[in-house]
Parts: C-alpha cells; structure tokens; sequence
C-alpha cells in the first residue's frame, strides 16, 4: 500500500492561550474509503513524535508507518471496512504548522514567536480537517500515549462527533513524573548552546541536546525487563571495559544512536511546545474532578493499558474508567500483559489488534 | 405423551450450554441495562444483547477472558468485584447477575449489598452446598466433599464462601431482601420439592 500525503490549508485558528494563529496547514494521510453515509471514518491520533504517516509505505520515503502493524488491509483497523485518517498536530514539525514553519509577519521560522498551544488546539485543528472532509461523525478516535489524550479531548470537546475512542496506553492528566521527564528533555535543548533562544534555523540546530532528550525519551518507553532482554549489559564491539567515556555498553550504543537519528527527522523546537502541550494536558481543569469532565461524553470507550507502561501506568488508565464507569458510560478496559513497556502500544499487538477489531465492528454493527 | 407433560414443563432448555442462563435469559426484561459480575468471556451478555436488546456491561477479574469478551464486542472491563462495584452510581442498572459468583468473592455480603444498590434487581445463581450428594460426599468420605457442581480439590477451589438455599434465604431475610422469584434446577429439571436438598443450584431474583 503506497500511500501519498496530503495538505490541507485553513485561514486561521483560534488557541486556548487567546491568541489567533493563522493561515495554518495540517499534513495528513488517508487509508481506505469513505464509505456512502460516511460512517465508518476513524480518526488514528499519533504519539508526541509520530507524524501523518501512519499506516502503508510513504510514497516519498519508502518508510512503512509508525503503526502499519495496526492499520491495513485485514488488520486491526481494516482499511477494507473503514476510512482512516492521520494527520500531524499543531506545533509539529512534519508537515503541519509548528515553529519551524514560516511566520508570514517575518517571512522567517517562527521559532519561539510560535504561541504556547494544547492538546485541545491540536483536537481544534483536526476538528477543521475532519470538518473540511465532509465526515459529520467519526466512527473512532484513537491512539497511543499523547495519541490517547486527543482521542479523550476529542470524547470531551465533540461528543456528537464521535461513536467511540480507544485511549490506549494515557492518562487524563500529567503526572508530576511525566512532567519531570518532559522538563530533563526540555531543558537538555535549552542548555545546547545551539539552541541560541529558539533561533537556530538555517544554521546548526541543537543536535546534542537534543539527542539527550530523546535519550531520556527512549528509557521512559521501554521497561527494566525490555532493557535486559535487549541489552544487558553486554558490551558494544569490545571484550573488555575501554576504561574510558566512549561507548562501552550496548544500551549506550543504542541510547545514542536513536538520539542522533531523533535529530535528522525532529525540529528542536516542536519538542518543546508539543512536550509543553502534553504537560499542560488536564481533561478535570476547571471542572473539579474527573467525572465531571467527562460528563459531556456520549462516546463507548475501550481503555487499553499495559502492565510494563511504568511511564503512563496502568493506575491513570483505570481512574479515566473508573470516572466513565461513574458517570455510567460504556466502557471497556483491560490491562494488556507486556514486557515492552510504554512502547507496547506500537510493537506488542497481536491481543491489542483482536480487542480493537471486536469492539471496532461491535460499534460498527449497532450503527448499521 | 400425556404422562410425561408435567415433567416436560419442568425440563429447562440449556442456553449456551447452561441451564442457569436459560432461566435468567427468561428472567431478563427486553432493553434492560444489565450489569453482569464475573461475566467470564461475555457468552451470556452477547446472548442478552443479540436476542432481548440490553445494554450490557460486564466485570471480570481474568484478563484472558476479558480480551475474548471485548473481543466479542461486548464491553466488559477488568477488576475485582469486591472492588468494582463502588465507582457506578445508584441505580444504574435494571439487573445485576452474579451467575455462580457469589461463592467466590471475599465479601458476598458486601457484594449483595452493592448489587442492590447499583441495580433495581439482582439476579443471583448459586451451587447449593447442601444438596445431597455433597452431604452424602462428605458424610462417607469424611473429607471436603467433591462432587458435580464442587469438583475441586479444596486448596484448588475458586469457591472460598460455601452456601446453601437455606443459608441464602436466611440472608436474604436478615438483609431485607425482598425475594421476587426462585428457581431450582437439578441437571435439566427444576426441582420443586426439598430444594435445599435436591436442588443442585438455585437462582433468585431479588430487590431491596
């Protein structure tokens, strides 16, 4: 399945900050065909680095997407049966308006001058899209981690627009440790003297810290066991301790070489406002708790959480069911067993594809 | 033929290969919403909801049978049901069914309370522990009997709260339980005579 992005363009956005940002593009992909009543579009919500390309082989990289294992012909998300679309949220760095893209007041990258946004501009933002492709009604709003906290804004934000969420691996809100995680990420590409405020593009970015944040990242997705199994403490290339700082260790080698990468697909800048979008995340802000937040909510939920997740643990995923259960939603949950950790989402997918494909053509079924 | 008529009656049909789901697919009003505690794989809530339209909701602690049961589309989520009941509010369902459960929670009483509390009705199946063959069982071997309905060893039993039909009405009468109907089943046959005796499982559909 070659699949080909597209762009969508709009005037302009209204943000939770106040502040208006315009014109805007949204970077998508679709997958599959939007049947006659338009009723079997889903919504695929990607995670704090994915992009639009979530499912077959990019006609411009040959890359498969970031869940290809999860969407396609016959799996979890058949594209024989249903309409999915991605698309890359506000503030990112892979085809939708983010700092890196070019502020027409200046005619250079906004940089820092790009406006602090939320989980909920980004739910806004593919609201327009959604709109603008002429679905009334999604079928699913779904996805992993940052992905999870969408699809519940979404639940929240356009209830009448949404038949069901699968929220996998999330939470309602940050935790003080997510955000702590974020911050050690934020503030490695801060203290990279390449940062200089923001203002780096058309020269060197800040490629080592931000190598070290995305170091940091990559810890918090696997799990102590997922460590051993892939790493212990073999030794990279050598028999012996270099007695040095150079790599000596397997899962230093890893470590920087998914940093280095990180650094050739990711704008510096992106992981700051969308971490900061993350950390402002708190579906019960100004609501008093969480079961009055998700009072609005019409939509059946699945929860999936993973029992290895030690980033977005199982604990944050059962008090979002247990304040649906509260309000008397429909609501699935299960805790997936897993060694993958946070990552499990992505990689671990055989029982989460059959969960998703019953409660997907369940849903389906009782709309027909 | 005319003979066997009265026998015949009191043959109860299996639903999906149980004669308890039969008399509590009958019990269950069409479009009811229908909380099912301990639902295993979700068989009889898919059954309910295909074939007399309830909204049903599902608990189980087993996290296999919970993937197969949103595997069949019926939403069931994981969690104890000495825990899992507190989080809904009053009322929230027409039935409760505790479908041979009861026997294997911590606190049965608590769970009856919280039944009645979450559902207008509650619909409770049970092995009775007092009919003949486990006394039989126990009175020759001198040991945890082992019987049909109780086959396990006793450091293997999931079933730690042992009750009787005469047990349950005692409970029934000091939790002010209105008992609406009763039903006893031996095998295939419902048993109208000594239920405490002969019947092998008894159901109740009771209200505050």
């Amino acid at each position: 399945m070659i699949v080909e992005a597209h762009v969508a363009r709009f005037d302009s956005i209204s943000l939770d900050n106040g502040a208006t940002l315009g014109p805007i593009e949204i970077a998508y992909e679709t997958y599959g065909q939007l049947n006659e009543a338009r009723s079997n579009a889903i919504l695929t919500l990607h995670a704090f680095s994915g992009d639009a390309h979530a499912a077959g082989i990019s006609h411009e990289t040959g890359k498969p997407g970031w869940w290809d294992n999860m969407i396609g012909p016959g799996k979890a998300f058949d594209t024989n049966k249903y309409f999915v679309i991605c698309a890359n949220v506000l503030g990112g760095c892979r085809g939708t308006t983010g700092p890196s893209s070019i502020n027409p007041e200046t005619g250079c990258p906004y940089a820092m001058a790009f406006p602090v946004i939320t989980i909920g501009d980004m739910v806004r933002a593919q609201k327009m899209l959604i709109d603008s492709l002429g679905i009334r009604r999604l079928l699913a709003v779904t996805g992993g981690s940052m992905g999870g906290m969408q699809a519940l804004e979404w639940a929240v934000s356009y209830p009448d627009r949404v038949v069901a969420a699968i929220p996998i691996a999330t939470t309602t809100r940050h935790s003080a440790q997510q955000i702590a995680f974020n911050e050690v990420g934020r503030q490695a590409i801060m203290a990279d003297p390449d940062w200089n405020e923001g203002n780096y593009y058309g020269r060197n970015p800040p490629a080592r810290g931000l190598a070290v944040a995305r170091m940091v990242g990559h810890i918090t997705y696997m799990s102590d066991d997922s460590m051993r199994e892939k790493f212990g403490r073999r030794l990279r290339g050598k028999e012996n301790f270099g007695f040095g700082f150079d790599v000596d260790f397997e899962v230093e080698s890893y470590l920087r070489y998914r940093g280095s990468q990180f650094v050739n697909r990711f704008d510096a800048n992106s992981y700051l406002y969308i971490t900061k979008a993350m950390d402002y995340f708190d579906l019960t802000n100004g609501h008093g708790s969480l079961a009055t937040a998700l009072e609005p909510a019409e939509a059946r939920f699945l929860v999936i959480s993973f029992s290895s997740d030690w980033l977005y643990p199982s604990y944050q995923s059962q008090e979002t069911v247990r304040a649906l259960r509260s309000r008397n939603c429909d609501v699935a949950y299960v805790e997936l067993q897993s060694n993958y950790g946070h990552d499990s989402f992505l990689v671990d997918i055989a029982e989460q594809s059959d969960l998703v494909r019953g409660f997907l053509s369940s849903t389906f079924e009782k709309l027909a | 033929m005319s003979a066997h008529a009265p026998k015949k009656q009191a043959f109860v049909r299996e639903l999906l290969g149980r004669s308890d789901y039969a008399i509590i697919g009958e019990i269950v009003e069409p479009g009811s919403r229908v909380l099912d505690l301990g639902c295993g794989e979700g068989e009889l809530l898919q059954w309910l909801a295909a074939n007399k339209g309830v909204d049903g909701r599902g608990v189980e602690i087993d996290g296999a049978r919970v993937q197969r049961a949103i595997a069949r589309g019926v939403s069931v989520f994981q969690s104890d049901i000495d825990e899992g009941l507190a989080d809904y509010p009053d009322g929230a369902f027409d039935y409760v069914i505790l479908s041979q459960t009861l026997q294997e929670t911590r606190h049965p009483r608590q769970v009856l309370r919280e039944m009645l509390r979450v559902g207008r009705r509650g619909i409770v199946a049970f092995p009775n522990f007092g009919h003949w063959r486990v006394r039989a069982s126990m009175l020759v071997s001198g040991r945890a009997p082992r019987t049909k309905l109780f086959p396990y060893e006793w450091y293997e039993s999931p079933n730690i709260h042992f009750l009787t039909v005469h047990d349950f009405e005692a409970l029934a009468s000091v939790e002010r339980m209105a008992v609406e109907r009763r039903y006893f089943l031996a095998g295939n046959r419902k048993v109208t005579l000594l239920p405490n005796l002969l019947a092998e499982v008894a159901i109740y559909l009771v209200r505050r």
